[in-house]
This record gives C-alpha cells, structure tokens and sequence, in this order.
C-alpha cells in the first residue's frame, strides 16, 4: 500500500462520517455507526491502521498524524451526535403517565412493642441511662431471694412461676437484671433492662405467659424518692405530652420501699372517667420504689452509704392502648397483615 | 376486700363522701379499684317537679303537670294525698322498673295508661317504694334545689358503696373494716371506735383463761398438739342458741361485702372476719366426740367432709380441728359439715384461733381450698387480739341468737410486744428527699397505732403494734411516713446526676443493628411465644419447662426457626404467603442439671415474592436461596460487623454454614412447612448474635466491682485508598464448568492468577443447554483490571486472558466456551 492509497481510504472515512453519524437515529444506531467507524474490533479505522505498518518507514509519521485528525474529527461528530441523541430521548417519545405507581418494595416494620420499647429507651437515654441485658432462664435467688421475696409467701403468688428445675425459672420479671448490674458494677448506676419475662398465665384477652418489661435501675449516693418521683414524672410527660399529669400510689414490691405505683391521666377521657381508665381517670403505667437496702445488701453494696430507685413497666400494655389494639394475642399471632400496619 | 362506706363510718365518723374515702384510701393506704353503688336499682328515678295539680273528682286520684327536665311535661295521675304544686318528687318515667316488693316480686314496670280517663306518664314516688323506708303515707318530698332530670341518686344521700380495696400482702390488717377505718381516722383525724352495735353486748361474766396446753372450757377439753401451729387457740361456749335469721343491720353488713345472710350464728362470725379480720368458727357443740377439740396434724389416709360438701384425703402436713375421735375442720381453712351450725343446734362453741400462716398456707394448698379466713390466716392476723375478738364474737352470737356466754378460755399465751425498730429522721430525709420533722413523724406513726419514743438525737424508738407483720427495719417505718404524708407532697423537680458506670451490653447494640438492616431489607419484626413442641430434635437437648402452660409444647425453643416456621404456616393458613420476617431472642439447650445454656439468636424467614407487583413486573419471581444468601450475609455482617463473613456451602437441608472469622455461628436453609400448594418456597436463616451469661455475677453479698470490665471488641477502621487516575480495563471469560466444579472454585483460580490488579470479578450469567454440553454449565465473569500508574497495553490484557484460560484448564479441566 502507498501513502496516497492510505490517505485515499482516510479522506474517504472522513468524507462518509458525517451522513452517516446524522443518520443515526437513536442511541442504538449511535453505537453501531460508533463500531463501524472506530470501533477497535471491526471499525473502518482500525482497519486502515492496520495497513500503517505495511507503509515505508518515511511516510508513517505522516500517514499517523493524518489518521489521528481523522480519527479526533470522527469522535467529535460522535460526541456530539450522542449528547443531541440523549436529549432528544429525555424530551421524545410518549408522555410518561405520572400517575401511575413507583417501583414498588417491601417495607419493613418494628414491632409494635418494640416502638414502645425504643421511645422509652429514647427519653432514658437522654437522661444518662444505658442498656443492660440478663438472662432468661434464671437462677431462683436471682429472681426471689437477691430480691428480698420472703419464702413461701402470698408475695409469691404474685408471681405465678414457669420452673426449670427447683432452683431454676423462667425469670417472672426483669428485676433479676438488677442484682446481676450492680454485682458487676460500681455505682452510679444508671440503667435499663428490656427482656422479656415469663408468668404461668394461660393466653387471653389481656395475658400472656410471655411478654416483655422494662427495668430501670439508678444507684447512687444522695438518691431519693424525689428523684425517683421528678425523673418518672418528667418521663411521663416527654413520653404522653407536655400536660400529661401524674400521680404516685402505696404499692408493695418485695425489692423497693417505699415502693409506689405510677398512674397518669387517662388520655382518653382526659382524667373524668370512661371505660379505658374504669373510670378512675387515671391509667397504671408503672411500679417503683426505693431498692429495698436488703437487695442493695444482697448485691454487695453498702446500703447506708448508696440509695437507689427502680421501676418496671410493661411496654405491651402501653402499645395496645397507643394503637388500640383489642387483645393481646394479636401481638405474638404475627400475622403479616397486623405486623404491615407499622411499616415505615 | 370489699368495704362498706357505711359500716366504715361506724368505725371511724369521718363524714367524707363514698368517693372521697376511695380518693384517701388510694393515695395514702392501698389502691380501690371497685366502686360500686348498692342502690344501682335507683339509677334511672330522676327528680320531678309537680307543675299543675287537680283532684280527680270522687277518687282520691290527682291529675297532674310534672317536669321531668325533658322539655315537655308529662300527665301523671298520683294517688298520694300530699301533691304540692312546686315540690319536687322522686320520680319513674315509663319503661323504669321500680324495685322489686313482696307484692311485686319483679318489680312494676311504669308504663303510660288511662286511669280514670286520664292519661298517667310516670309515677311519683313514696320512700317505701323505692326501698327508702316504711313510710307510705304519701310521695316522698325531696330537700333539693335541683332541676327536674337530675338522677335521684345525685339529690338524695341513700344507699351504701361498696369499696374494692387492692390490698397488697404486706398490710393484711387492711382486710377488715376495723384496719382501713384505723387508716382513715388517722387520715382524717377522727376518733377510731366501736362500731353501736357493739356497744351494748351482753357481758359475759367471768373471766377469760388462759392456758398453754390444754384448757377445760365449758365442760370442753381444748388441746392444741404443737403451739408453732397455732399460737392462740381460742374458744368460747354459748348456751340457749336459738339459730334463725339475723337481725336487719347484721344481714346489711353481710350483704354490703357481698355475703349471703345463712343464719344469725354464720353471719355473726362472718360479721367478725370482715369488720375485724378475725376468721371464726361456731361448731355444734352437741356434735363433737367426748366433748374435746383438739388442733392437731392430719393423720395420713385421714378424710374430712368440708361444709362445702367435698370429701377430703388429708395428709399430715395439713393441719385439723378434731374431736377425740376424728377431725372436724381443716384449721383456718374450713370447717367440717358433720359439725356445722344448724337449726336444731342450741350449744355453740366458737372458735377464735391464730394459726400459723405457713401452716395454713400448706393446708390451704394441699385441699386447694382457698376462702376467706384462710387468706387471712396465710397472711397474718392480729396476734394480740385473740381474746377481745373471742369476747366479742361470743357475746355478739349471744346478742343475736339469744343465750348465754358459759365459759370462755385460749390455749396459748398472749402475743409478745414487738421489738423496737430505731428510726432516723436524717434517714428519712435523705430517702425521701424532703426533711419531715420528728415530731411529725411521731404523730404520724402513733396515728395507726405504732408506740413512738424518743430515743436521743436524731433517733426515734418505734414498736409496730401486734397487727403489723411487715415492719422489721428502719426503712419500713420510712414507707409509713412516706404514704401517710403522702407522695404527692415530695417535691419532684429534677436534679443532676452523675453519669452511670455501666456500658450498653453488646447484645442491645447487635440487636438495633440487626433489627435496622432487616428492616430495611423489608422484614417484619415478630415477638412471638418461644414455646415449642420440639418436633426434629433431640429431646435430650432441650429444656423442659418443669410445669408447662400446654402439655403439647412443653420446651423452650433452641432455635428461632423454630418459632418462626410456625409463624409462617399461620400466615398460610390465613391465605398470606408473602412472609418475610424476623424475630431477634433468646434460645435455650439443655445442660447438665443447671440452667440451660442461653443465647441470642437473630432468625429470618422469607417465602413469596420477592417484590410487590408493579405494572413493570406484573409476576414477580418468588424468593430463591440466593435471596437467602444475599439476606444472610446482611444479617451476619450487621451481627459482627469487626468479623469476616463468610458462607460455607452446606449439604441437603442446610444451603450455607455461615461463619464469622471461620467460626460457625449459624446457617441458612430450606424450610419444610405445613403448606399449601399454592405456597411459594420458604427459606430460613439463623445465626447467633452472643451468649447470654447466667452464671452467678458473684456470690450472694457480694461483688465484682474491681474486676475491670471487658472492653468492647475493637473494630478496624476502614483505610483510605487513593482513587483511581488510570484507566480500567475489561473482558469477559465465558467457561464451561463441569457440575463438579463449583464456580467458587474457578474464581479463586481466576483470583490468584490475576493477582492485585484485579479490581473486580463479577460472575454475571449462567447458562446451559444448546452447545453447553450434557453434565457442564457455561459461566461467565466479567474481569476488570487497573494499573496503579499506567494504562494496561492490549497485549498485556491479551496474555491475563490466555493465562487464566491456561489455568482453569490446567488445574479444574474448565474450557473457554467458544461459541
Ligand atoms: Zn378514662
């Protein structure tokens, strides 16, 4: 081959490139004529470089600065031709009908309890608390005895128990979580416990055997019921609303005394009675008390010199009301279509 | 415990309304749950105003305009002589139903009729017609300045409540009248005092004995075997009994609590239980053996007819009220019907005990007989007040069923003064965060009866009278103080404090980390019974609830699956095969004779379609073991994040082992459910998140708080890399692979061929059939390759692909598919 025939075949691409990049009509004619061209397998250039080699020595240099011109040119035509093809494309072609539907995916979802469990967790956490966890399948002394539960007591039927063994229970609360934390640590102590607890209560409306508790535990020196009584009332209101009223009843818990119940204004009726709050106007949210010195005692803590408060609620009643949910049971059925309602 | 408002008042005059008692009970003594109006039948009588009147002529009838606060007044007829234009009336529209009479037995229902001619709407009312009195002579006129329409029971103050006290099993000497009326005279600052109608008792003459063994009363020898059972053994003889009904105030009190009058002997003893807290119980004398009462342990074989009818095997852990021959009553818990008052009976003895609480509580249990005196004795009675009930219950059956008080007299000896508890007003401060000054606290505890001395700077010496159980240290007098000033009056501002010592437990931040990523996969969160029947595995390995709420699924589950796979096959019996969810809990294995080994397992199922419809992909495909896969390496990577995942093909049943830093933790398998046809595949992943310790954190009393805690698992952060100035460069190797070679196999040859330039090995289509031979499948990788500093040269490219066909040929037999 000679110079003039390599030059020849290269005017000749050049001169055919143009119509031929115009005539692309879409995006996918673009990359054929793009292949056709340039292509590096079978495009017409890569085949007349092929030919460069075969040229006397004198005449390449030529030869590749021409062929490169062509070759700058050629991609130009292309680049511009595609950036005009594209946006043609976003603006052509039928009118998208935007009322139809995204793509579609799954969403998943929390468990209702487990939102309770998160918001209070949430409030807590703010205050300085963080989480521990105990087991299960618990040691008797653990749940009872470290608990100041007398033996063989009515204070026992409080707790309808699911054994293991004689010694061994499904814990009835989440207390337990108290004793293990402050064996372990030194105060203060500011903690919660989630789990979940066992009581020997057959299924129905508004029982289960299973269901889960929240433990909060403050150990410290200079605790006082009025730290107990400010922190669970603040909790009350960052948890019901700012208005949220509170009130405080004699309870009896083996491990706290003074020990107390937590009630706050119905939100249904607003405090004047319905049947939500068998109108009292007041609903029961929480137990509490000062950790009785015995359980500090048990724990191997000085119990003059250390004080501490404790509470325990049940975040299942608190979502069923949130959502009104009608029996219990629906929470553990786990029906896909109930556990939908709280995607997000 | 059910309290009468009224025969409360009897004990303490404390003139507060029905709700403001349940108000003061609840915020200072224990929480009443129950309020209930006896008198509910009077709910729909409402006050009427007389408007018009006129006499019917030659009847003693009168015509009358009554507004009823309706809008419109109503024609009512009246036969009562004392209709006043202006007075108001008790008053029943028609449709209310007056209560019920001798005459009427059902009760008259008022209806609109003609009487006379005239039209009659209603009816005003007299007192005996609303159950009010005896008084028939005319309408009863009402002291109020109410408007017509206001319910009766608003105006007129009739009719007791019943109060249901929750009362907790600390403070048993709340389950009497006599306990919550201390209470509310403390709290209101009356005067606690005997109800009238014991106040004029026939006096028994003589005097109480007292024995500790045995005693003769009445003729009656009185033996208590062992004194731990029962401390004080009370009884009294009454002679000339005449049993029949009981007095009018004396059924209102039973009836008030919610008893059934029987006769005036039983009512009086259930008089004493419930105004007092002292069970009792009144045998025929004439029908015990040799005139003896014995207490005494059941023989074994020993049976026993209670009053409720039921025969009875007694065993010698349960304690009896025997005569010489046999027993009569299981003490504390019930008596015996062979030895029951009755009409013929004209000798009572009474008998009016203190048993031991252990001792009735296993007898109570043993006969799974539960009553009211039982739930008292269980709890602890008034120790100190054995022989003033036994006087009193003696001559109350004396007042009201006639006879004579004979003879009256308690093995045992009388209760000892309880040891001093020493208080601390400091103590009290610092507890309860606010200072309450000695002296109040003297007043408040002698106001329920504790004895309060002073005992020096800053102490107060503080006997707990014989009817409290639960006040043993200084922090129980604490509580005392606490509610009866009330936990209202504490001040409740927040304060700082110091941050605490303990940090999350990693279980908490797996499970948030886990649950975020699953989430987001599009699962849902389940939190279902952890019980199973434990089909597939071993019983031997699991854990066996002792006392099981089903027989048919007495374990605790040892994997989550478990739980889930019978979730899943709800769904489907619900017509629902779209599942996708997750539970994060606790799983259980059985070790030894301790507590089972526990831990924290993350469980994930999915069955159905992998996406919702949409009109792009009107069938989407169902979830397939790569679905799986994909979700188990989400879920391991979020359960450990610091580890390296990886996937271990598995055999059959189990797709993939899943391992954290060649540590199993968990799998990924088919599920086999109970399915219907129509159900899509299901596939399940399990693994752990951590062990949960339940081993003793020290020994009871004490602590491990200089063991240093564990530190968190460090995680490496992640290392920058320099992004890339070079081109990359690609190819496609399209192979065909026996089925004996597993692709993983061919990509770790591709992968050590290659070496660190490859940048990414992306296996993108598997294909067989025409031109793949029988027994191979054509793979194909996409390879990408980058030179830090330089573009890679064509021949370069050229000699990786030859050399990694080399390769596999040479070390798997795998050929370069060439069509
Ligand atoms: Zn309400």
């Amino acid at each position: 081959m000679s110079l003039n025939e390599f030059l020849a075949a290269l005017d000749a691409l050049a001169a055919e490139a143009p119509d031929r990049i115009a005539a692309a009509a879409d995006l996918e004619a673009w990359t054929e004529v793009r292949n056709a061209l340039v292509g590096r397998q079978a495009g017409r250039l890569t085949e007349i470089l092929a030919g460069l080699g075969a040229l006397p020595k004198e005449d390449r240099r030529e030869a590749g600065q021409r062929a490169n011109a062509v070759k700058v040119g050629i991609e130009e035509a292309l680049d511009t031709r595609r950036a005009a093809l594209a946006a043609a494309a976003a603006t052509s072609g039928p009118a998208l009908d935007l009322s139809m539907p995204a793509r579609a995916r799954w969403i998943g979802a929390v468990h209702p309890v487990s939102l309770v469990i998160d918001d209070v967790i949430e409030i807590f956490r703010e205050l300085g608390f963080s989480i521990a966890i105990g087991p299960e399948a618990e040691h008797a002394w653990y749940n009872f005895g470290a608990l100041n539960f007398p033996a063989d007591h009515p204070a026992m039927d409080m707790h309808d128990t699911l054994y293991l063994g004689d010694e061994q229970v499904l814990r009835t609360h989440t207390s337990p979580v108290q004793v293990r934390t402050m064996q372990r640590y030194r105060p203060p102590i500011r903690v919660l416990a989630p789990g979940n607890v066992y009581r020997r209560d057959f299924f129905d409306p508004s029982h289960a055997p299973m269901f889960s508790q929240i433990e909060g535990l403050v150990v410290d020196e200079g605790v006082s019921f009025a730290d107990l009584k400010a922190t669970l009332s603040h909790f009350a209101r960052r948890f019901f609303g700012a208005s949220t009223r509170t009130r405080f009843r004699p309870s009896y818990f083996p491990f706290t005394e003074p020990s107390a119940e937590m009630d706050v204004q119905c939100g249904v009726c607003g405090g004047g009675g319905c049947a939500v709050c068998k109108q009292s106007g007041w609903v029961e949210i929480l137990g509490s008390g000062m950790v009785h010195p015995a359980v500090l005692e048990h724990a191997g803590i000085d119990s003059e010199r250390y004080t501490g408060w404790a509470f325990g609620m049940g975040p299942a009643r608190t979502a069923i009301s949130r959502h009104g949910i009608p029996d219990i049971r629906i929470l553990y059925d786990s029906d896909v279509r109930f556990l939908e309602q709280f995607a997000r | 415990m059910n309290i009468s408002h009224e025969w409360l008042q009897r004990f303490a005059p404390h003139g507060r309304s029905a709700e403001q008692v349940r108000d003061l009970l609840t915020a200072h003594v224990a929480t009443v749950e129950g309020f209930e109006r006896l008198r509910a039948d009077l709910a729909p009588f409402v006050v009427g105003r007389v408007v018009e009147t006129q006499r019917i002529p030659e009847t003693k009838l009168s015509f009358n305009k009554v507004d009823d606060g309706s809008g419109t007044l109503l024609d009512v007829v009246c036969g009562a002589p004392n209709v006043t234009v202006g007075a108001t009336y008790p008053f029943a529209r028609s449709g209310t139903r007056v209560p019920p009479s001798a005459k009427n037995p059902e009760g008259l229902l008022i209806e609109k009729r003609k009487i006379r001619g005239f039209t009659s709407n209603g009816m005003l009312c007299s007192a005996q017609e609303l159950n009010l009195g005896a008084d028939a002579d005319g309408i009863l006129e009402l002291q109020t300045d109410a408007p017509p329409g206001t319910a009766l029971l608003d105006v007129l103050p009739v009719g007791d409540v019943r109060l249901v006290v929750d009362v907790t099993p600390n403070r048993p000497e709340l389950l009497s009248h006599l306990g919550v009326a201390r209470e509310v005279a403390a709290l209101t600052g009356v005067a606690l005092q005997r109800p009238a109608e014991l106040q004029a008792l026939p006096a028994f003459g003589g005097t109480t004995s007292w024995a500790t063994q045995e005693l003769l009363v009445g003729g009656f020898t009185v033996r208590v075997t062992d004194a731990a059972d029962a401390p004080r053994y009370g009884v009294a003889v009454i002679d000339g009994v005449r049993v029949g009904e009981s007095p009018a105030w004396l059924k209102a009190c039973v009836e008030a609590v919610g008893g059934r009058s029987i006769n005036n002997v039983v009512d009086a003893t259930n008089y004493m239980l419930h105004g007092f807290g002292q069970p009792m119980h009144a045998f025929d004398a004439a029908t015990l053996g040799a005139s003896t009462v014995l207490v005494r342990r059941a023989r074994a074989g020993e049976t026993l007819v209670t009053l409720d009818g039921v025969t009875r095997t007694l065993d010698p852990s349960m304690l009896v009220n025997a005569d010489a021959h046999q027993a009569i009553g299981l003490a504390g818990v019930m008596g015996g019907k062979a030895t029951e008052v009755s009409a013929s009976t004209t000798r009572v003895l009474l008998e009016v005990a203190e048993f031991a609480p252990a001792v009735v509580r296993t007898t109570r249990r043993r006969a799974a007989l539960s009553t009211d005196a039982s739930y008292r004795f269980e709890r602890g009675i008034d120790g100190g007040a054995t022989a003033e009930m036994l006087a009193l219950g003696a001559a109350l059956i004396a007042a009201v069923g006639g006879g004579t008080v004979i003879a009256q007299g308690v093995v045992g000896t009388a209760a000892a003064a309880r040891p001093a508890v020493r208080l601390r007003p400091s103590r009290v401060a610092r507890l309860l965060g606010d200072a309450v000054p000695g002296a109040e606290i003297t007043a408040l505890l002698r106001g329920i009866g504790f004895a309060v001395a002073d005992a020096g700077a800053d102490a107060l010496d503080v006997v707990p009278p014989t009817w409290r159980h639960d006040i043993a240290r200084e922090v129980d007098l604490i509580e005392e103080v606490a509610r009866l000033r009330g936990f209202d009056r504490l001040p409740d501002a927040l304060q700082g404090a110091r941050p605490g010592t303990v940090p999350d437990h990693p279980l908490f931040t797996a499970y948030r980390r886990v649950r975020d990523a699953l989430v987001a996969e599009g699962l849902h969160e389940l939190r279902p019974l952890p019980f199973t029947a434990g089909a597939g595995e071993d019983p031997a390995t699991l854990v066996r609830v002792t006392n099981p709420l089903a027989e048919d699924e007495p374990f605790l589950r040892a994997r989550v699956l478990d739980t889930l796979a019978r979730r899943a096959e709800y769904n489907l019996n619900r017509m629902q095969g779209n599942v996708r969810v997750f539970e994060v809990g606790a799983v259980f294995r059985a070790q030894g004779r301790g507590l089972p080994r526990e831990a924290q397992h993350v469980g994930a199922l999915i069955m159905g379609a992998r996406r919702p419809v949409h009109f792009s992909e009107p069938q989407p495909p169902a979830f397939d073991a790569w679905d799986a896969k994909s979700l188990a390496e989400v879920m391991a990577r979020a359960a450990h994040p610091a580890a390296a995942i990886t996937l271990v093909p598995g055999d059959g049943a189990v797709l993939w082992q899943i391992e954290a830093d060649a540590v199993r933790i968990g799998r990924v398998e088919r599920i086999t459910l109970d399915a219907p046809v129509w159900a899509k595949p299901a596939f399940g992943v399990e693994l752990l998140l951590g062990d949960v310790h339940n081993v003793p954190v020290a020994a009871p009393s004490t602590n491990v708080h200089d063991v240093a805690p564990v530190p968190a698992t460090h995680r490496e952060p992640v290392r920058y890399r320099a992004l890339p100035t070079t081109p990359a460069a690609e190819f496609d190797l399209a192979l065909l692979v026996p089925d004996a070679v597993a692709a993983g196999a061919v990509e770790r040859v591709l992968r050590e061929v290659s070496g660190a330039q490859l940048e990414r090995l992306e296996l993108f289509d598997e294909f067989r059939g025409a031109g793949v031979p029988e027994g191979t499948r054509s793979l194909a990788w996409r390879l990408t390759f980058r030179h830090p500093e330089r573009t890679l040269r064509d021949k370069e490219i050229e000699g990786r692909r030859v050399q990694l066909l080399k390769s596999v040929e040479a070390q798997l037999g795998v050929r370069a598919r060439t069509n």
